[in-house]
């Protein structure tokens, strides 16, 4: 049974219908994407997923629970989490207290701890700057940041909005190198992106959104291989 | 010297009041203008015990139950349904639940002044001067409030989860902050907050009216703007300087009928040199 699985999503801005019906499946221990241009919906599909923005229509199960109408936040303790698009990192607090956030869910003090060690381990730039307000980060590291904070609420299912967006490419390399490794580490991944060649080949399946439907899905292999797709998406 | 120190009484006082507006403006982006009205509600519960004999500490826990409660049923009622409704019709709403709870008190307790005695009129000497033992209750207490709240909002799991919804709800919620308990917390302090002010207030003026909340209120406001709106350390700093100037200004003869000016005064200069306040950032706006 897949972990998350979206039937029908149908959402719509006033008149506008900017999903018009998109199913997909994550299955646990994947990394899923989901490519397409600016303006496809696949920010507006990651905000509905989470009930940032009201769905018309569809039915989203995690794990066996109906979360389609559940509030965001009740989310986060079911096992999901989302790094959004734009960092959105609590530019006004320290980088510790950004971290100690991503935790509120969590009421462990010593997982906390360990959670917190194992990230200042990965990324010795945050433990440097624990105490330094977060808004003064560089992009790159707001990222880290930004993910580092999600994975302090030991996520089943992280979504990932973008993670490479506004990056030199040096992080953009960082940023897939820890998507991988945090798929080793067991979290399942679903992944929005618009860097379609690095995404494609991290991803074992992706679906290809197209002013708001769904046109193509495959391996990541099978789609980095196919012609139209290079033509798209690829640049080639 | 007296004059400092009832200064800093009246600072006291509005910088609570201030805090009220500041926090409700940061956290759920909206201007409580009832706020001054949970003053008089609060007021009122002081006189009522009072009157009834009771001992000062009973009627300030009533004063503070019956302004969470109100701070809390209006947020629940009034303004959480006009979460995402434009900033206008909250404001419209706030004033609407303002004249809703004057009006209430006018059938409760008609429009007539009344006289409250909190404390009686005892003083010490201090400074080679008299001080009340009201005032000095009002400062030691305004203190141990300002600290416990800071300390509270630093230091505290939930504390730091006001701070996040205050900068950005959207993603506060995805850290599994459940955003409408956060401001219903914020509306339940900013309540309880006023409701030490109600008595602090009551100490100076021994008056109850249903209109008693509006001075203060708007004194409390332009406080917060001056110290920077949505900024906790600028309520409390705009709040005493605002409370000092206005004592100062009418202790002397020749200021004095000038009072409400210069402190309005001092608002427009701050705004025009100094837009965000003393203590405000500046956002950039998030698209």
């Amino acid at each position: 049974m897949a972990l998350l699985s979206i039937e029908n999503l149908e959402v719509s801005y006033g008149l506008i219908r900017a999903i018009k019906g998109i199913s997909l499946k994550v299955n646990e221990g994947e990394i899923v994407s989901l490519i397409g241009a600016n303006g496809a919906g696949k920010t507006t599909t990651m905000h509905a997923l989470c009930n940032l923005l009201p769905k018309q229509n569809g039915r989203v199960v995690f794990d066996g629970t109906d979360i389609t109408n559940m509030p965001a936040h009740q989310l986060v303790p079911l096992g999901i989490s989302q790094v959004p698009e734009g960092r959105r990192i609590f530019g006004e607090l320290t980088v510790a207290e950004n971290l100690r956030l991503g935790a509120y869910t969590r009421h462990s003090k010593q997982e906390y701890a360990e959670t917190v060690a194992r990230i200042y381990e990965r990324f010795p730039i945050l433990r440097e700057r624990s105490r330094q307000i977060a808004g003064t980060l560089s992009g790159g590291e707001q990222q880290m940041l930004a993910m580092s904070r999600a994975l302090m609420a030991h996520p089943r299912l992280l979504l990932l909005d973008e993670p490479s967006m506004g990056l030199s490419p040096l992080y953009v390399s960082e940023v897939f190198d820890m998507i991988r490794k945090i798929r080793e580490d067991g979290t399942t991944i679903l992944l929005v992106e618009q860097n379609a060649k690095k995404a494609l080949s991290i991803s074992d399946r992706a679906y290809v959104l197209e002013i708001g439907r769904i046109t193509r899905s495959g391996t990541g292999a099978e789609l980095l291989a196919d012609d139209a797709i290079r033509r798209a998406y690829l640049g080639d | 010297m007296d004059t400092l120190i009832l200064g800093l009484c009246y600072g006291g006082i509005y910088a609570l009041i201030a805090l009220g507006y500041t926090m409700v403006y940061g956290i759920a982006k909206m201007l409580n203008f009832a706020h001054g009205d949970i003053i008089m509600a609060g007021a009122y519960a002081i006189f009522v015990v009072l009157s009834a004999q009771g001992h000062v500490i009973l009627a300030l826990l009533a004063a503070i139950v019956v302004c969470t409660a109100l701070g809390l049923l209006s947020e629940r009622l009034a303004y959480r349904p006009l979460r995402s409704a434009s900033p206008l019709a909250v404001l419209i709403t706030a004033i609407g639940v303002s004249y809703l709870l004057q009006s209430l008190a006018q059938i409760f307790f008609d429009s007539q002044k009344r006289p409250v005695t909190v404390l009686p009129p005892e003083s010490v000497p201090m400074f080679g001067t008299t001080v009340s033992v009201a005032s000095l209750w009002t400062l030691a207490l305004c203190t141990v409030i300002m600290v416990v709240l800071t300390l509270f909002i630093k230091k505290t799991r939930v504390g730091c989860a006001m701070l996040a919804v205050s900068e950005d709800r959207g993603a506060a919620q995805l850290m599994g902050i459940n955003v409408n308990f956060i401001i219903a917390l914020t509306f339940a302090i900013g309540s309880a907050l006023a409701a030490f002010a109600s008595l602090f207030y009551l100490m100076q003026t021994s008056v109850v009216e249903p209109t008693l909340g509006a001075m203060p209120g708007i004194k409390a406001f332009t406080a917060a703007v001056i110290g920077g709106i949505g900024s906790i350390p600028g309520a409390m700093v705009g709040g005493i300087l605002l409370g000092v100037i206005e004592t100062f200004s009418s202790s002397s003869p020749a200021l004095s009928p000038y009072t409400t000016a210069i402190e309005f005064g001092l608002l427009i200069v701050i705004l025009l040199v100094r837009p965000v306040g003393l203590f405000g950032k500046k956002r950039r706006e998030k698209v």
